[in-house]
Order: C-alpha cells, then structure tokens, then sequence
C-alpha cells in the first residue's frame, strides 16, 4: 500500500514538470499584450521600456527557468519565512504580477479565501445534495422522486451558469430585492447582523454553483446505488430481514462508494480554481476571477502560477482518489 | 433625438444642482460610506504604474496634480497657488521653464508638510532608468527641477515647449510624497508594492484597505485642505462583473452609488434609467472612433519605403474613393445603434475643446449615397459587367474592413458594408480580438499597427486638451514599418511634408488663439484628405443614484475629480 502511494508520487513529479513546460510554452506563443489596455497616446519608447523593467527583455527559456526557481525555491522559503520567522528568503525576487506589480502569491492569498468560502460551499451543499438525492432516487427508481432527480440533473446539465445566474438575480434581487446582485468581498463578518449580510450574498453564487455539481455527481451516484442494489448481497441481506435503511446506506452505498468518491475527489480542485462566470456576474471576485482578467489583460506570471497550481492540485486529487479506492476496495491494487 | 433628450435633461439638472444652495450647511463627513463600482477594479493605485485608465482614475481619491481639468476642459488650479501663464510670467518667454507655486500650508494625509521637494521628486521618480513609468510622456522633456524656496519648483525644459502642461497637470501626473517613495527609485519601483497599493496624499481620502483586481476602501483625509469636506466619510470602490452588472446595481437595485463606464447597449441602459433610482450622466473630450483608410500597399506591408509607385495603382490612392467611403456613411444612425447618449456625431478627428473643433467638415453629418454615387463615377469608377462592383483599368472596388471583436464595432461594420454596397463597393469584413489587435507585439501580424487590411476601424483620444501631441501621431516619420519595429502611430500611411511643416509650426506656438488656429488646420488637412474618417465622438457614460448629488462629470480629468463636494440628498 505505501509502495503503491510513493510510486504514485513519484509518477506525478515528473507529469507536473511536463504540465509547467506545456503551460509556459503555449502561453508564450499565444498572442496578447501587458501594455495593450494602456492609453492609446502613451509612446513606443515608454511601452518599450515598461516592457524591460517587467523583465520581458530576456529570452523566453531563461524567463522560464526564472520562474520555475521562483514557485520552487524562493516562494516557498517566502512562505516558510511568514510561518517561522526564518530569513530563507532574503529578499529574492518573487514572482510579480505585471499588472499590480504585487507578489502573485499575495493576490492568491487575497483571493482565496473568498473562492474557498463561495465555491467551496457550493461544493459542499451540492455533493451532499447529489449523494442524497442519488441514493434516494436509485431506492425509488421510477417514482416522482427519481424522475424529479433526473430533472434537476439535466437542469443543471443545460443550464450555464450564466442563465441560471441570470435568472435567479432577475427574481431574487431584482423582483423580491431579498439579496443583493453583487457580493462585497471586503465585508467582515462580526456579529449576528453581518453573518445575515454574509449568508444574504453567498446564497445566489452558492445556489448558481451547486447546481452544477448536484447535477454532474448525482448521476454517478445513483447508477452506482443501481448497479449495487441488484447486486446478490442485497437479495441476501433483504433475505436476512434487515430494515431497508440499512440495506442502502450500510450494503449498497458503501459498495458504491467508488464511483460516487472518484467524481468527488476528481471534482475537488476546481474549488480552489474558482468558478470563472459564477465569480464574474456576482462580482466574487476570486481564483477564477483573478485568472479570466490576468488572461485579458496579458498578466502571464499570475496566470502561468494559478494554472500551475491548479494544475498540482488536480494531480493530488487524482492521487487522493487512487489512495482512497484503494483504501476502500483493495481490488484495484492487487489486481 | 432620445439622445438629445437625455442630454439636455442631464444638462438641465447639472445647472440646477450647481445653482442651489443645497450643500451650505453641510461640514466634513456624516453622510456615511459612498459605494462607487468601478466594474474594471483598479490593479495599483500608483498612476505612474498603472495600466489603465481605472488605476488612475482609482488614485485620484487620494493623489492630486498641481492643476486640473474641469469638465469644460479649461486648466483650473489645484495645489498650485495659480496657474503659471506666459501673462503672469509662470512660463518664461523663452518656452524653456514654468514656475509652479504651490499653495501654503498644504499637507499630506500623514501631517507632514507638501513641498516643492516632492515635485521634484516626482520628476525624478518617473524619469529614473529601469522604473517603467507610464507617465514618462509628460515629463520627458523635463531637464532639471529647481526649488528655490519650499514652495516653489521651477521646471527646465530640455527643448523649447510651447505647451508646458504636461507635468503635473490632470491626474495621469500627480504629486507623490518623496519620503514614502524615496526608496523606490529606479527599478524597484515596481516592486514597492507597499507605496504603489496605498500612496500617501493630498486628497479628501486615504486608502484604508487595497485588494487589487477587486475592491478599495477608503476613509477621511483627516488633513484635508478644506475644512467642510469630503461629505462621505467613507468609500467603497468595488470592481468585478461587467457594465451591465456595474449599472443594475446603481440604477435598478440601487446597492451603489455610483457606476462608471456603463458602455452597453443604449436600450438596455436607457431601460435601466427608466426605473426612476438614478441618471446616466456623460461627458465628452477627444475620443474619436474613427476609420482608417491604408495608403500603404497592404499586399506587401514590409515594402513602405518603396511603395509610393505602386501606390498610385491602388484604388485606395484615389482621393475620389476615399471621399466615397465617407459620404455613404449615415452617422446619425451609427451613433443611435451604436452609442446612444454617449455618442455625437464626428466629423473632426479633434473633436474638442471648442477652440480647437474646427467647423469646415459638418457636412459629413448627412449621408449621402446619390454624392457618393457620382463622386465614383466621375473619377471613372463603372460597374461595367454588371455584377454591382465598379471597376476601373481592370481594379475593382473590393475592400477588407477589420477591427476588433466588440457588439457596437461589429454593427459598424454590417452597416457600412451595405451602404458600401449601395455606392458599387465591396467589402469583406474581418474581425479580431482585442488583445490581439491592439498589443503592439512586433511578430503579431493582426496588429493595428500592421494593418493587414484596407479600412480598420478603432478610436483614440487626446491626451489632455491640447492636440499637439497627438497631431504629431500623422506625421511621415510616425509610420509604422519594419525598420522602426512597427510602432508609430500613422497607421494609415499617409505621409505629407505640409502635414510635418505645418505641425512644427505648431511646436513654436505660444498664443492659444494661435495654436487652435493651427489645430483646426491640421485637422482639416487630415479630414478633407480622408486620411482618418471620423465617425463618434464618444463620451463616457457613467450612472449615479438619485440619492447622490454634486456629481459634475468629467471627461477631461478623473470623473471622481471633485469627490469632496458629492453628498448625500434625500430625492
């Protein structure tokens, strides 16, 4: 088992080393420019000379080689520096965005908590919600219920999210006026008033979001409880006299924990990438938020670091779910 | 006409709210948190490294110039005493100094004094090698700042400078404070980010909190110059979303206060209005969506040098055709799909101040396709084989139309065609993103630079009121080609000795009169040559709640330029 994770890791350097090349070379060569939101009468020479003190004067492979030091040596020993009170870093050159000129890492930080909060939430709401609705609609298979499960998971399937979001401001904020259309980011949560103010402006980008995930693992969920419940076990346990409820939960969901904890563990990352249009309209401006306008606006390190961490995280998710399986069913393994 | 409607009543209620005594009793403060959504939020609050016009509209809460433009686009001053004149003798005669006074007793928001060693500063910090100034424009002419007294900063000019406004004047170029910016000369001005995300200055805030890319907040300047001001005790300035997002929550669920570039469908906008919460206010300078008609050979853009042969072959070189392009143009309608309120008619590529419009072009307003019919077909363009296209010694009328992905310009462009096609031309349009079109990127063959096309469609502004500088965007030696990297201005092509003379002239101008004389000249060469096609003159358009008054929009300067005199009002 431990052989089995550390050859894993050991696999999944190499694929993010691959991933960091690949993230840096199409952006290199994709068009765009850091200085074409400027004013149209500032001169060539001062682009020119914005351009070098970015450090875009030097030759694309040694700007990566830069970087790659950078989120490997320096970022780290700054993060160590903050944690410890250590000196590792001394005043090595971060990794700056082009547009605030400030250290990437601290518009990550800025930004984080604010993704983790909105997107984070919805993820949770919408799994817990996928994996009742799952269970429910597979121990009811044809009744109201389960067609009503299916709606909703072709719901969230067709609808993007920027018409459900749309839609669900046009009736809330703007119709009833019960919650606000655009989320404050530097509200501070003190008292009992402000967590109302906080609940009252994450509902919409919540509701918007899990939506999304409830459709896409509810589907998972309930063919896995299908393919469970006609499983032999089940007419034993029936057979048995145990209540139904601990047929489900107990024989069938656990059997089917695979499939259903694959999606979940797979899906995870996109939490900390943020939710792009979600962030967008509601104004949450997070992860995903920071990235569509680094994107438009040529910032190349923040987005080049965002990727890359996103990137790092969907390889651990990958790993997490191997480990997981394997922990639940070690079939897999010693196969 | 609902245009004009709008802004007559936005006119209207500017003079009434100007006129009333409403704010007489009203001190410093108690109005509460101002929420301002700037949708595009500001990256740094440091002007000088700024990329866009939301950074330095963003610091102009906190940094202020010596002297600003008020919204008619006259010089008003600021912390200086007075404006420098060639009359009071603030700018020498010899057109190679002006003497900046600043007022006395000015102080930064920490309580130290403001000196006239904080404009030389400035100076220094943005002209330092490897700082990456934006500003650099305005003071790269400056040869050395003298201080003789602490109030006073004479600024030397390396070569004659008939308009010496440059520095420290409007809020691309405020005063910053040298003693939290003295160790960020040079190349680490960039990574000052302490200084750049929260400068101390002069102005009715200071910054309390900065997320860049996403919110401000801002509190009283408690060493505010003027006792009775700001109103607001705080700010808040959110980015995030799109226009639309920025202008529902001004105008329909009244969240914030104030909304900036609400540049959107003019329905939708004036639907948004219509829900009685607030008004759309505009403003209007220099920007001019214009287009741009190639004299260069576009099938051989390298060759500019040798191309004036070739050129003569080109239906593009016959003045008639230009002209033709232009007559079939329905303006009015253009402005109406197109921009709404925030948008007049262009017929001058300098649009404003007054002085400097010139009156010689109105007539472009009236679309005319029977004109342009004839003017064609007097220079001898034919649709001889019938197929709707002229021809002429065997070149037919076939034009590429390119510009960058975006609703309004796209419309443009559906339009244009087929008036196009009602006068025998064709037209083939080409569409290209933003960041693409317009990054200077000298390998990027989609550039505005490069203009791989034969009419292209974009706009610019002046910076500031005076047009020198940018008149001297058409001179020859601001063509873009290959020998200067493809970077210049005159997109176009156009190259015309007069053109340069005339503008040289203009460099040794001092008297004002004098100067929109020549402006206006200018401009008349370039319009009348069909060089440039103006078509908009495009306004900002910003929205405020009914609840906020003293708002005097300005597209000259910041639209938050006079922020101190806003207070809350009950409707």
């Amino acid at each position: 088992m431990r052989l089995y994770a550390f050859r894993r890791l050991a696999m999944a350097l190499p694929t993010l080393l691959v991933i960091s090349v690949v993230i840096f070379a199409l952006l290199e060569l994709a068009p765009g420019d850091p200085m074409a939101q400027l004013p149209s009468g500032i001169s060539p020479e001062v682009r020119a000379d914005m351009r070098i003190s970015l450090g875009l004067d030097r030759p694309a492979p040694l700007r990566y080689l830069l970087w790659l030091n950078q989120i490997l040596v320096i970022e780290p020993s700054v993060a160590l520096d903050t944690l410890l009170g250590t000196t590792l870093s001394q005043n090595s050159p971060r990794i700056l965005s082009w547009q605030t000129r400030g250290p990437v890492m601290a518009l990550i930080a800025q930004r984080l908590p604010q993704t983790l909060v909105v997107v984070g939430l919805a993820y949770l709401v919408g799994t817990v919600a996928a994996v009742v609705l799952g269970v429910w609609s597979a121990a009811r298979r044809g009744s109201a219920l389960d067609r009503a499960g299916t709606g909703v998971a072709a719901l969230g399937y067709g609808l993007p999210p920027y018409f459900t979001a749309a839609v669900l401001i046009y009736i809330f904020a703007i119709w009833l006026g019960w919650v606000p259309t655009v989320y404050d980011t530097t509200h501070k949560v003190t008292g009992w008033d402000s967590m109302v103010t906080q609940i009252r402006q994450m509902i919409l980008p919540v509701a918007v979001l899990s939506l999304q995930t409830t459709a896409q693992i509810t589907r998972y969920t309930r063919a896995a409880m299908q393919d469970a419940l006609g499983q032999d076990y089940i007419r034993t346990a029936r057979a048995k006299g145990l209540p139904e409820r601990r047929v489900l939960l107990d024989h069938a969901l656990r059997n089917s924990w695979v499939a259903t904890l694959t999606v979940i563990a797979l899906g995870a990352p996109q939490v900390f990438a943020g939710a792009i249009i979600t962030e967008q309209i509601f104004g949450v401006n997070g992860i995903g938020q920071l990235l569509v306008r680094s994107l438009h606006a040529g910032d190349l390190p923040v987005v080049q670091t965002v990727t890359m961490l996103v990137a790092t995280l969907i390889v651990l998710a990958n790993l997490a779910a191997d480990l997981i399986i394997a922990r639940i069913d070690p079939r897999p393994v010693h196969a | 006409m609902l245009a004009r409607l709008i802004a007559a009543g936005v006119l209207a209620w500017l003079n009434l709210s100007l006129c009333l005594p409403a704010f007489a009793d009203v001190g410093r403060g108690g109005a509460g948190l101002l929420r301002i959504y700037y949708w595009q939020a500001p990256s740094t609050l440091n002007p000088y490294m700024a990329s866009g016009i939301k950074d330095i509209e963003a610091a102009s809460l906190v940094l202020e110039p010596l002297a600003r433009l008020d919204p008619q686009g006259e010089m008003v001053p600021w912390l200086a005493r007075e404006l420098p004149t060639y009359e009071n003798g603030g700018v020498a005669a010899d057109m190679l100094s002006i003497t900046w006074n600043l007022q006395p007793g000015l102080t930064w928001s920490d309580g130290s004094p403001v000196t006239s060693d904080d404009i030389k500063f400035t100076v220094e910090y943005c002209l330092a090698s490897g700082s990456g100034c934006a500003q650099r424009d305005k003071f790269r002419d400056v040869s050395a700042v003298e201080t003789p007294d602490a109030l006073t900063a004479v600024l030397h000019f390396a070569v004659p400078t008939a308009y010496p406004y440059g520095p420290f004047v409007g809020p691309q170029a405020p005063v910053i404070q040298a003693a939290q910016f003295a160790k960020c000369l040079g190349a680490p001005a960039g990574s000052c980010t302490g200084a750049n995300f929260a400068p101390i200055g002069t102005g009715p805030f200071r910054v309390v909190a900065f997320l860049p890319g996403d919110a401000a907040r801002f509190d009283v300047n408690p060493s505010y110059r003027v006792a009775q001001a700001p109103g607001f005790d705080a700010v808040l300035l959110k980015g995030g979303g799109d226009a639309v997002t920025a202008a529902r929550a001004v105008l329909v669920t009244g969240e914030f206060d104030y909304a900036w570039n609400l540049q959107m469908s003019p329905d939708v906008l004036a639907a948004m209005e219509a829900k009685g919460n607030g008004r759309i206010v505009t403003g209007f300078s220099t920007l001019v969506e214009r287009l741009v008609l190639n004299l260069r050979d576009s099938e051989n853009p390298v060759s500019v040098t040798e191309a004036s042969t070739r050129l003569a072959a080109l239906p593009m070189a016959d003045i008639a055709v230009r002209r033709a392009l232009s007559m079939a143009l329905d303006r009015a309608l253009m402005v109406r799909i197109g921009y709404g309120a925030a948008g007049r008619v262009a017929c001058n590529i300098v649009p404003a101040p007054a002085a400097y419009a010139s009156q010689a072009n109105d007539s472009c307003a009236v679309q005319d396709i029977q004109g342009a019919q004839d003017v064609l077909s007097n220079a001898g363009w034919v649709d001889d084989d019938g197929d709707g296209i002229r021809t002429r010694d065997g070149r037919e009328l076939r034009f590429t139309f390119q510009t960058s992905a975006n609703g309004v310009r796209q419309d443009f462009q559906m339009l244009a065609k087929e008036w196009w096609r009602q006068i025998g031309i064709r037209t083939d349009l080409r569409v290209i993103d933003g960041s693409v079109y317009f990054s200077a990127n000298p390998d990027n063959p989609d550039s505005l630079e490069k203009f791989g096309a034969d009419i292209q469609m974009y706009a610019s502004a002046s910076d500031g009121t005076d047009p020198e500088a940018y008149l001297s965007g058409w001179t020859c030696e601001n063509v873009p080609n290959s020998r200067n990297g493809w970077q210049g201005r005159n997109v176009g092509g156009w190259c015309d000795p007069a053109y340069d003379a005339l503008l040289q002239e203009l460099s040794m101008t001092t008297v004002p009169e004098d100067r929109a004389a020549l402006a206006r000249r200018l401009n008349d060469m370039l319009v009348q040559n069909y060089v440039v096609v103006p078509l908009v003159d495009r306004g900002r358009v910003s929205a405020h709640s009914n609840t906020l008054a003293g708002v005097r929009m300005n597209a000259w300067d910041s639209e938050l330029w006079n922020i101190a005199d806003w207070r809350r009002i009950t409707p």
